[in-house]
């Protein structure tokens, strides 16, 4: 047990290590991608040879990351045939399509016409030229869509029909998978933080320009385009963050739970706006909190859009309670009974693999029928008790208020930069609002951060909501080569992480030296 | 016939001018050609096999596997009381 039990660790340390060091770049490539385009856009727009200049500047940063960052995904599928073999087994076709459909038109969209963005100035038209950069951030995007779209699934799995005859779920509607309001709701979430990112990227850029005094005028107009594009990621990512939470209310109400630190929950439910969770051998359901600072009614009504609705808790959702409109107690599917089901599916399909055994088709077409009808809660059978169901309260609760608080950081940033850009851009200059806007970069990268935090350590231990928990989607391969090949990606990332920072630095500190707004070509 | 190769010929030129005239980028195409020596002629080969193409021939003896893998260790003891009355 305890093999496998650092077998399942170690193989999560690992995925979560890639996916971490991979999402560092990611949502560089794709901000930045917007707002080079802009920034062209401009150029094309007013005719103006300073705005090339600067599309250019950005436009190299954005190579040096897209470089860096091209293909440190492909780990995390190495991660899948090695590691999570059972899983990968059980997704079938499900992760498949959007990944193969990802490989296909978004790769090949962002090769041809990165090619065209960074060789074909003077070689193509102006306009052409410019499509072709408008292109590269749609294809940069459409990336983001496929590999989130799986993602979705994961959490809210949809459009599908478990086979037991070949042991994996077959995509059954794929607009369902495509189009599920968790998908959609994340994509978009994931996109306007990556805007949000970049902002503060360019913003922390110029930022040590005007420290150093280079290029000063590349600089703010750099800066008010960062600040622009940045609260206009902020505000959306808000928005799209708020429709992220009500869907995790509808399908992972243990995620919501463990976000707020509740574990009984109540008619015109409080949020927790700041607060401190006692240590887990001190806290009780009912004291969870050293201290904290509610929002009265705040969770039911930003949940339901009205403070009167029921919000569970931890315990309540193992227990099966809500409470419905009237105030009566309504006791549903405890997790102690979804255990009880789960088990009867796994039974289910021992009966039917018997059953193909003996080629006794009766028996087979009886205990599949019987599969079905237990599937919904396949996962809960291999949970050991009702209380395995619960993630990391304390991470998932820091997490969600370090991406929040981090965020109306962010907005403020924003915000007050636009005004100096407009108004006061003298003020730009002050050694320590360049100092801010540098440090704002670390900010929005461990923000970034935490929102992918939230979303998968909140889902345990579920690899695929109430259908596998983490401890059967793993391999039977030893812990001991998981632990050897986590050290390898740690020195292998952070080697790539050294070497586009070194190349970035340098590549900022050279063309500063000159003159940004006068191209060469 | 002779747009298309001029076309072509078009595009050839955009690659191979680009890569004669870059300055960062020869660096960052020798950290990609080293990154992808890593993670596919290393990382790939020597520690990353896909167990179940490696260890059964057909899909029928992966689904089997997995089958054994998801139903074999789990304790059935304790069912057929919600569903099976």
């Amino acid at each position: 047990m305890n093999d496998l039990i650092g077998l399942v660790d170690w193989s999560r340390a690992q995925f979560a290590l890639t996916a971490m060091y991979h999402w560092l770049f990611v949502p560089l490539t794709i901000g930045l991608s917007v707002i080079v385009a802009i920034m062209e856009t401009i150029y094309v727009r007013t005719g103006n040879p300073r705005w090339k200049g600067i599309t250019k500047f950005w436009m190299t940063l954005f190579g040096i990351n897209f470089a860096c960052g091209v293909a440190t995904g492909l780990i995390l599928e190495f991660e899948f045939g090695t590691n999570w073999s059972n899983y990968s087994w059980f997704v079938g076709d499900i992760f498949g399509a959007p990944l193969a459909i990802e490989g296909l038109l978004a790769f090949f969209m962002e090769a041809t016409f990165v090619a065209v963005m960074f060789f074909g100035w003077n070689k193509v038209s102006r306009g052409f030229h410019l499509a072709s950069t408008w292109l590269t951030a749609l294809g940069v995007s459409l990336s983001a869509l496929w590999i989130l779209v799986a993602n979705a699934w994961m959490q809210y799995p949809t459009g599908m029909e478990f086979d037991p005859a070949q042991m994996r779920n077959v995509m059954t509607d794929f607009f369902a998978v495509a189009l599920s309001p968790v998908a959609i709701n994340k994509f978009f979430h994931a996109v306007f933080s990556a805007w949000t990112l970049a902002g503060v990227f360019v913003i922390g850029v110029s930022s040590w320009l005007l420290w150093r005094r280079r290029n000063i005028a590349a600089a703010k107009s750099s800066m008010t385009i960062g600040s622009i594009v940045g609260l206009a990621g902020i505000l959306l990512t808000l928005w799209t963050g708020h429709g992220s939470a009500v869907q995790v209310a509808r399908v992972q109400p243990m995620k919501l739970a463990a976000m707020e630190g509740l574990y009984h929950g109540s008619v015109g439910q409080d949020l927790v706006g700041f607060g401190i969770l006692k240590p887990e051998s001190s806290r009780t359901a009912e004291e969870p909190m050293l201290f904290s600072v509610d929002i009265p009614y705040g969770l039911s009504y930003l949940i339901y859009g009205n403070g009167d609705n029921f919000v569970p808790g931890i315990n309540d959702l193992i227990d099966g309670i809500s409470i419905n409109a009237a105030g009566d107690t309504i006791h549903g599917l405890s997790y102690a009974d979804k255990i009880l089901i789960g088990k009867q599916a796994q039974d289910a399909l021992r009966r039917y693999a018997d059953a193909r055994n003996a080629g006794d088709e009766a028996a087979m077409a009886a205990a599949a029928a019987d599969v079905k009808e237990h599937f919904p809660y396949f996962g809960y059978g291999y949970l050991p008790s009702p209380e395995a169901a619960v993630p990391n309260v304390s991470m998932t609760f820091y997490a969600f208020r370090i991406m929040v608080i981090a965020g109306g950081y962010l907005l403020a940033l924003f915000v007050v930069l636009i005004f100096l850009c407009r108004r006061k851009p003298e003020v730009l200059e002050h050694p320590w609002l360049c100092w801010v806007g540098m440090l704002s970069i670390v900010i929005v990268w461990v923000c970034s951060q935490a929102g992918w935090v939230l979303a998968e350590v909140g889902r345990q231990p579920w690899v695929i909501q109430d259908l596998m928990p983490t401890t059967a989607a793993i391999s039977g391969v030893p812990a001991g080569s998981v632990k050897l090949t986590f050290w390898i990606f740690a020195a292998v990332f952070t080697g790539l992480l050294i070497a586009e920072i070194s190349i970035m630095l340098r590549y900022i500190a050279t063309a500063s030296k000159g003159d940004i707004e006068t191209p060469k070509h | 016939m002779a747009g298309g190769a001029t076309f072509w010929r078009r595009a050839a030129d955009l690659y191979i001018d680009g890569f004669r005239n870059m300055t960062v980028g020869r660096r960052l195409w020798a950290l990609i050609i080293v990154k992808l020596i890593i993670f596919f002629a290393v990382l790939k080969l020597f520690f990353f096999p896909d167990i179940l193409a490696t260890r059964y021939d057909t899909d029928a003896e992966r689904a089997d596997a997995v089958r054994e893998a998801l139903t074999a260790p789990h304790d059935n003891s304790n069912t057929n009381t919600l569903y099976y009355e």
